[in-house]
């Protein structure tokens, strides 16, 4: 198999080619659609059931009622430092309130801002789509043309 | 006359990025002996799987090992699915092969690029790494991971193969069959690499079975030996392929056996691709599993895995036990490293493609003399590894703070 110069064929291909690896926190990450990254919760749909706390290999995840008997307010609190992005939480859900996101971006400077209210942070999302909603409104209501 | 001078590798990297401990005895160049020292990574896995349901341990077991993570959940799986009773689909079974055979590709292209490095071959390590990402990325859209696929689930897959999956999938193997016919003719003609890796790490067909190694250290001796065809699980049955061996029994050998499975793996990958039978990927599964025990093989890229569990009918396996291959391919290393160079033992080390996290377990101190059986609790454990320090490098190791372990 070997002659002289065989290598000039691989070394002239490789200059033609694009780099194999990307240059990370310069370039852009690609993450595929289907990766396992950070939990969302849709709060709303969540009755507290406390499957996926049953279920979760890593004891990552936390189902507490914060309101009373009665008037029940569920926190879903999630320990990003302990999470091991299985996904079985999502699995166990009866109720389908917790998916995937890509976003696997997560590291911290602080121990105590891994732990993340995954229902506080859907309110805070459902707050930012409520108020950009009336704009987007607006903003169609000026584009038609007077008649 | 040579004074013979002992040699410590490790436990820092010795070859891998892994702890070990190798205290090599030598006489000039070569090894007189040598004394192999795992358990510098003990992780408490079995033990961690009593406390936890049949799920929750899926997950831990997963974890075993890096590369082979879905060799080790299939086998957990036999053992639960047949105290259970489940039987899993056929387009399940399919989908676990199809995992498999792609994570031994990568597992293989690892080892290569691994061992390419240790041998100063670094324009095929940077080769065998770029092709191993083409299988990663494949992986992960599959799993949803590129290391802990999480494909399986009690009863079946979690994830069902889509038709741009499957484009995807033989897209790349159309790359890396261009790839691997280079790697074919690197391995079986390449008089450099020949010279380099023949005679290194001899373990002859009889040694082998003596030292019960597996995988593709054994089939390099002509150990005729592969549990997808002696005891063929999932859809092995079904699919046609060749068992590698080779003759050389040596790091030579193992290569050529690597190699040329990989070549038999996309073959794989495109039957299972082809043949895929219609259906559910997922069956019930019941919380609470039968008592009883069973012990289920797989053939891992790295060997024959074996797992046992005990069930008690509750939810939780009663025992768990997990027979890497590394830790079957250990006992002969010693015998490997003895009479080679001391510039070859870390090839020979990697050789084996040892995982020395798969293979480390607790250890039950028995007393020869009284019968006595003492096992160490995390307080005497602390106490023994400040008196040794003190005693042996005069340095108190008692003024150091450990963190006490912090839930929420």
């Amino acid at each position: 198999m070997a002659y002289p110069g065989k290598i000039t064929k691989f070394a002239m291909g490789h200059l033609s080619k694009a780099p194999a690896t990307r240059a990370f926190p310069l370039g852009e990450l690609i993450i595929t659609p289907h990766f396992r990254g950070k939990l969302v919760l849709k709060a709303d749909d969540c009755i507290g059931c406390g499957l996926c706390e049953r279920d979760c290999p890593a004891y990552a995840i936390k189902v507490e009622n914060r309101g009373t008997k009665e008037n029940k307010d569920f926190h879903v609190t999630l320990n990003l430092a302990h999470c091991i992005f299985c996904c079985q939480c999502m699995d166990s859900c009866r109720k389908g309130c917790l998916s995937y996101t890509p976003n696997v971006q997560l590291a911290g400077f602080n121990k105590d801002d891994l732990i993340v209210d995954l229902t506080e942070e859907w309110k805070a999302a459902q707050a930012v789509s409520a108020e950009e909603a009336p704009a987007e409104e607006a903003a169609v209501d000026e584009a038609k043309p007077e008649e | 006359m040579s004074k013979k001078v002992i040699v410590p590798i490790g436990p820092q990297h010795p070859a891998l990025k892994e702890p070990a401990c190798f205290s090599l005895t030598l006489e000039g160049e070569k090894v007189l002996s040598a004394v192999v020292g795992v358990g510098y990574n003990h992780r408490g896995l079995e033990k961690s799987c009593e406390s936890r349901s049949y799920i929750q341990s899926l997950y831990i077991i997963e974890r075993v090992c890096g590369i082979c993570s879905h060799s080790h959940s299939t086998c957990f799986l036999q053992c639960a699915e047949e105290l259970a009773g489940v039987e899993i689909t056929r387009r399940a079974a399919y989908i676990r092969v199809l995992m498999g055979e792609l994570e031994r590709l990568h597992s293989h292209l690892l080892w290569l690029g691994v061992a390419a490095h240790l041998i100063g071959f670094d324009t095929l390590f940077c080769y065998a790494w770029r092709d191993r990402e083409l299988v990663l990325d494949l992986l992960a859209d599959l799993g949803g991971n590129r290391v802990n696929y999480g494909i399986n689930t009690p009863g079946g897959v979690r994830r069902d193969v889509t038709p741009e999956q499957i484009q995807d999938i033989l897209s790349t193997m159309d790359i890396l069959d261009k790839q691997l016919a280079y790697y074919v003719e690197l391995a079986l003609g390449d008089t450099v690499l020949a010279a380099r890796l023949a005679n290194v790490g001899k373990l002859s067909k009889e040694e082998c079975i003596h030292f019960g190694a597996v995988g593709p250290t054994a089939r390099a001796a002509e150990v005729n030996y592969d549990i997808r065809k002696v005891g063929p699980t999932a859809a092995y049955a079904e699919i046609p392929f060749n068992v590698i061996t080779d003759t050389h029994a040596d790091v030579f050998g193992r290569t050529v056996v690597r190699v040329l499975e990989m070549v038999e793996s996309v073959k794989m990958v495109r039957y299972a691709v082809a043949n895929m039978p219609d259906g559910d990927i997922l069956v019930k599964f019941p919380r609470k599993v039968p008592a009883g025990e069973v012990v289920s093989r797989y053939e891992a890229p790295r060997g024959e895995d074996v797992h046992y569990v005990k069930a008690n009918g509750s939810e939780h396996p009663e025992r768990v036990r997990v027979r890497a291959p590394s830790e079957a391919n250990w006992h002969g290393m010693a015998h490997m490293i003895e009479g080679d160079y001391l510039a070859d033992a870390p090839l020979i080390i990697a050789a084996i493609d040892p995982c020395y996290s798969c293979t480390d377990r607790a250890f039950v101190l028995n007393n020869n003399n009284t019968g006595e059986q003492q096992v160490f609790d995390w307080k005497q454990l602390r106490q023994y590894s400040i008196d040794f320090y003190k005693k042996e490098h005069g340095f108190d190791a008692s003024k150091i703070k450990i963190a006490e372990k912090k839930h929420f």
